[in-house]
């Protein structure tokens, strides 16, 4: 538990770890004054292919708290893994960087709970973010827009649930996200136990995520019959699952998911990668020969 | 024995009775509908459209002679169909003498009678009406309307407590829908598995909205900044 303390303290005297922080809310905070403004004409805009069929979009019923925060995760998920990186590539390679990993290893610790400790300090900081993420899309959107009912646009359908149908799912979805923040902490901690320098781990970890991203977002059949559902990065967009409604004669069934058995998969699938990712971390570690 | 065989005379004989003449029908359901200067209600509106999952919404519903009619949500997010604003036939109905009337017959099945409106005004937006009325209750059951911009749209209306007003406790709108798409780049979609076996049945599809109104105040005034 000491060991873990002194963990978490090393990640959080870091100035660098507060830039993550910083930078999160100064997009978010960006992000709620641009839909303060001209959120009306940004959900008028999002749905005008319903202009055909509809008098008017609701624009003003449908921008409020609860899909603020849904927009802000929308375009934030995809960049967090990228933050999260940045702390989870130093765990172990900057320890060796800085020459106190050999220090460290020499300790009456074995190396498996050295390496323990490390990750659980990346997940530690790595849920932080998340919850200061979750404070500040939802609790702040909600005092800034108020609540309605939440309105999520998706390719070919638009899913409506009532307020009191909205916490829950964002309760779920944060706790999704987790497991794929740790996943992609988890990549960027193995490849920090290779390196002998953070910036390494760090680059090789944005760059896996750039190109997995492209080819989860890419529309080509060849790509989603083979590569796509082996990504981490396609099931990384599972928190939103909890989001999809099942409908009767088009009528919303509250408190219903529309496939959780395949979110359910997901989550598996990036524990498993986590587990993996770790495992190859563990192994090389204890078998690694630490001369920095 | 009499008296069964006076039934019966009287029954073969009723149903041997001309039918009104169509414009006095028309004339005793507009009559109807003309003892309303304004209402508002209160009503549920459930949507029915292939690209929407929403659950059932409160609306406010507003009316003032001649045409003015606005729905306005008073809980959650519900989207009103374009043409909606012609849910109440009086404005059309009291233009006499700017439509022709065609008989059509009864319907087999219901009885109703069927009326054909031909506006004469070559600007009107409503280009051909079909009225289904019950000629003993003197109310539209059914219309179809084909309209200059919104397309074909129907409306069944069931009566019950306003139905001296000729105003319905029920209204099923029913209105052809365009086929609605995003950029999967804009909704970075999860792909649960069942979004795409969806996707052929969500194209061209009927949407229905359907208003089930809980209480009238009618002629009790409605401004006219709600309709601004």
């Amino acid at each position: 538990m000491s060991l873990l303390k002194i963990e978490i303290f090393k990640i959080f005297k870091r100035p660098r770890t507060y830039i993550a922080f910083s930078v999160i809310a100064l997009i978010i905070i960006l992000i709620q004054i641009a839909l303060k403004f001209g959120g009306e004409e940004y959900v008028g805009l999002m749905l005008s292919g319903m202009g055909d069929s509809f008098e008017q979009i609701p624009s003003k019923d449908i921008l409020n708290g609860y899909l603020v925060c849904f927009v802000i995760l929308n375009l934030l998920l995809i960049h967090i893994p990228i933050l999260v990186a940045l702390v989870a590539g130093d765990a172990v390679a900057g320890e060796a960087n800085m020459g106190t990993l050999r220090l460290l290893a020499s300790k009456p610790v074995s190396r498996v709970k050295l390496l323990v400790v490390k990750f659980m300090a990346s997940a530690f900081y790595t849920l932080i973010l998340l919850i200061w993420v979750a404070v500040l899309a939802l609790f702040l959107s909600i005092a800034l827009f108020g609540v309605n009912w939440l309105g999520v646009p998706r390719e070919l359908q638009f899913n409506i649930m009532e307020s009191d149908d909205v916490l829950w799912r964002y309760s779920l979805a944060f706790c999704f996200a987790a497991i794929g923040l740790i996943c992609v902490a988890a990549l960027a901690f193995m490849l920090s136990v290779f390196s002998e320098n953070s910036i390494g781990p760090i680059v090789v970890t944005v760059c896996v995520i750039i190109v997995f991203t492209i080819l989860t977002q890419m529309q080509i059949p060849f790509y989603d019959e083979t590569i796509k559902p082996y990504l981490f990065t396609t099931h990384m967009l599972g928190w939103k699952g909890f989001f999809y409604v099942r409908g009767v004669e088009g009528v919303t069934e509250k408190g219903s998911i529309e496939n959780l058995s395949s979110i359910i998969k997901s989550a598996g699938i990036l524990i498993g990668y986590t587990a993996v990712f770790l495992g190859i971390a563990f192994w090389y570690f204890k078998r690694k020969n630490i001369l920095s | 024995m009499r008296r069964a065989f006076f039934i019966i005379a009287a029954c073969l004989l009723g149903s041997q009775l001309p039918a009104q003449i169509p414009e006095d029908l028309i004339s005793k359901v507009q009559a109807k509908l003309e003892k309303v200067n304004d209402y508002t209600a209160k009503g549920k509106l459930k949507t029915n459209v292939v690209f929407i999952k929403a659950p059932v919404a409160s609306v406010k519903v507003y009316y003032k002679k001649p045409d003015k009619m606005k729905i306005v949500n008073e809980k959650g997010i519900s989207f009103i169909p374009k043409g909606s604003v012609n849910i109440n036939l009086a404005k059309f109905l009291s233009a006499a003498g700017k439509y022709e009337i065609v008989d059509a017959g009864k319907e087999a099945t219901t009885g109703l009678r069927i009326l054909k409106l031909l506006p004469t005004d070559e600007n009107s937006d409503i280009v051909l009406s079909t009225l289904y009325i019950d000629e003993k209750a003197e109310l539209i059951l059914k219309a179809k309307n084909t309209t200059r911009d919104n397309g074909t749209y129907e409306l069944e209306m069931s009566y019950g407590n306003y139905a001296l007003f000729g105003l319905p406790d029920k209204v099923i709108f029913s209105f052809n829908t365009k086929d609605y798409k995003l950029p999967k780049g804009v909704t970075f979609d999860y792909d649960d598995g069942v979004g795409k076996k969806q996707e052929d049945n969500l194209k061209n599809k009927k949407g229905k909205v359907e208003i089930t109104y809980s209480e009238y105040l009618i002629n009790k005034g409605v401004d006219d900044a709600i309709f601004k």
